[in-house]
């Protein structure tokens, strides 16, 4: 036992490692998520009120977008030099291994994204009010994303196309956190009560928690076949 | 059992089974269309317009229930390695797609009548949006695979993560939608139905369902030709049948 959380500390401070030498690899799905929220006021002009109603879509979908661009780092690196293979053969299990993969993908990607969004908010003329809950639906959603988006990348994985494949298989099963992650923003706005929102968001969080994992370690090793 | 599954005798039996779905679709469809367009009388507040609810209802019905049936076939094509469960699954999907796209197509050509608009962001409308999305999905990543095996249980394990989402979806996009435009109210598929138009919709559902069952046999006869081409069955087939 005190051998599996050694190996799980081990493979979750490697990936950080890995992933911070190669820090391009991180800064640029942020500075993605920058540029195309800072897009849209120039589509739609600078007028503040309607820079407000479209805030939360705008850096919600920016957000989902994001997330999806990175998820071909998470497995790919480690299948293109064989790492991924002896994770499968390792005396673990591999449910285990890729959550603890998910979980560092979701530290370098999501988490920035969620530490940067306080300054979109600005940008996009959100209430000070709203601020606080966009960090918080983000908080709790961007992880959905990154658990989603590894079954999405552990299916495409090795496939020609498999960047544009992923988003086509990930997106649509990201419609419910972007309606309640959105959602709980606009609802501060509004003014209404925004308990559901969190609630429903903290139940697909548990969820994706609990079978993600497992279904893309399936997949893995479908496509480690 | 195992005969059953057995692909070369599967072939046969679907050879044998198509001509009378086939026959029975035809007669179903028939009669449904006889009492949808002549029989049952116009609806009081939407005139004659709603008699393509005849289509659209069965056609978004089959679409979920096309998904369900893939989802359960590729589970089963997982647990227990049966090459016609994945064949099944793999047949579905273009099927299901179709389905799909025509509930869209009939939802949008009686919304012009209803809503003045050829698309309104209505809940069921949207859902079956992002379900013809899960399809198109499916069918691309099974096409970017080339081994078929390898094919079949990828595209099942996204199958079934897939049907864990539909409902939530559902959910999500209904909640969405009470809460952006409460008002849009649709009376189609409303339990307070006239029998006299309850009996067309039924008999399309059932004709909707033969016909997927004709269509599917069909495709999986050609998938099964395609597949054992190199065995020496396929090849007595093929001489026996210029």
């Amino acid at each position: 036992m005190p051998n599996l959380i050694k190996t799980v500390a081990f493979l979750f401070r490697r990936d950080l490692t890995v992933a911070l030498r190669r820090s391009t690899d991180i800064l640029t799905p942020l500075v993605f998520f920058v540029i195309v929220v800072s897009l849209f006021p120039l589509g739609l002009g600078a007028e503040p009120t309607v820079l407000r109603t479209v805030a939360p879509g705008v850096i919600w979908v920016a957000a989902l977008l994001a997330t999806m661009l990175s998820l071909n780092r998470l497995f790919a690196n480690d299948y293109a030099d064989g790492t991924l293979e002896q994770m499968a053969l390792a005396p673990y299990p591999l449910t285990l291994l890729v959550f603890t993969k998910v979980a560092a993908h979701w530290a370098l990607t999501g988490l920035p994204l969620v530490l940067i969004s306080p300054l979109l908010a600005v940008q996009m003329n959100l209430p000070d009010s709203a601020i606080g809950t966009l960090v918080l639906s983000l908080l709790l959603g961007t992880p959905v994303l990154s658990l989603l988006g590894a079954v999405g990348a552990a299916l495409t994985l090795g496939l020609r196309g498999g960047g544009v494949l992923v988003s086509l298989l990930v997106l649509p099963l990201y419609t419910p956190v972007l309606i309640f992650g959105a959602g709980a923003v606009s609802g501060v706005v509004t003014g209404l009560d925004i308990e559901a929102q969190f609630s429903l968001l903290g139940a697909f969080l548990a969820l994706a928690v609990t079978f993600a994992p497992w279904a893309a370690a399936a997949a893995l090793r479908v496509s480690l076949d | 059992m195992h005969k059953y599954a057995s692909p070369k005798f599967f072939y046969t039996l679907a050879g044998q089974l198509t001509p009378w779905l086939a026959a029975l679709t035809a007669v179903l469809l028939l009669a449904g269309l006889y009492f949808g367009l002549f029989v049952a009388p116009p609806d009081y507040q939407q005139g004659e317009s709603y008699r393509i609810m005849f289509i659209h209802v069965p056609a978004a019905w089959m679409s979920m229930f096309v998904y369900m049936l893939m989802a359960g076939a590729g589970a089963v094509a997982l647990v227990w390695n049966i090459k016609l469960a994945e064949m099944f699954a793999a047949c579905c999907a273009p099927i299901g797609a179709s389905f799909t796209f025509l509930a869209l197509v009939t939802g949008s050509l009686w919304g012009k009548p209803m809503w003045g608009a050829w698309w309104a962001w209505d809940a069921r409308l949207t859902s079956e949006l992002i379900l013809f999305f899960l399809y198109i999905g499916y069918m691309a990543l099974q096409a970017s695979i080339d081994d078929p095996r390898r094919a079949a249980r990828a595209s099942a394990i996204l199958a079934l993560v897939g049907v864990v989402n539909i409902p939530v979806i559902h959910f999500s996009v209904q909640w969405w939608n009470t809460l952006h435009q409460p008002a849009s109210v649709t009376r189609m598929g409303a339990p307070t139905i006239a029998p006299i138009m309850l009996v067309p919709l039924l008999l399309m559902a059932l004709a909707f369902t033969v016909y997927f069952f004709t269509v599917v046999l069909m495709r999986m006869r050609n998938e099964i030709l395609e597949r054992e081409r190199h065995t020496g069955w396929v090849a007595e087939i093929l001489e026996s049948e210029p």
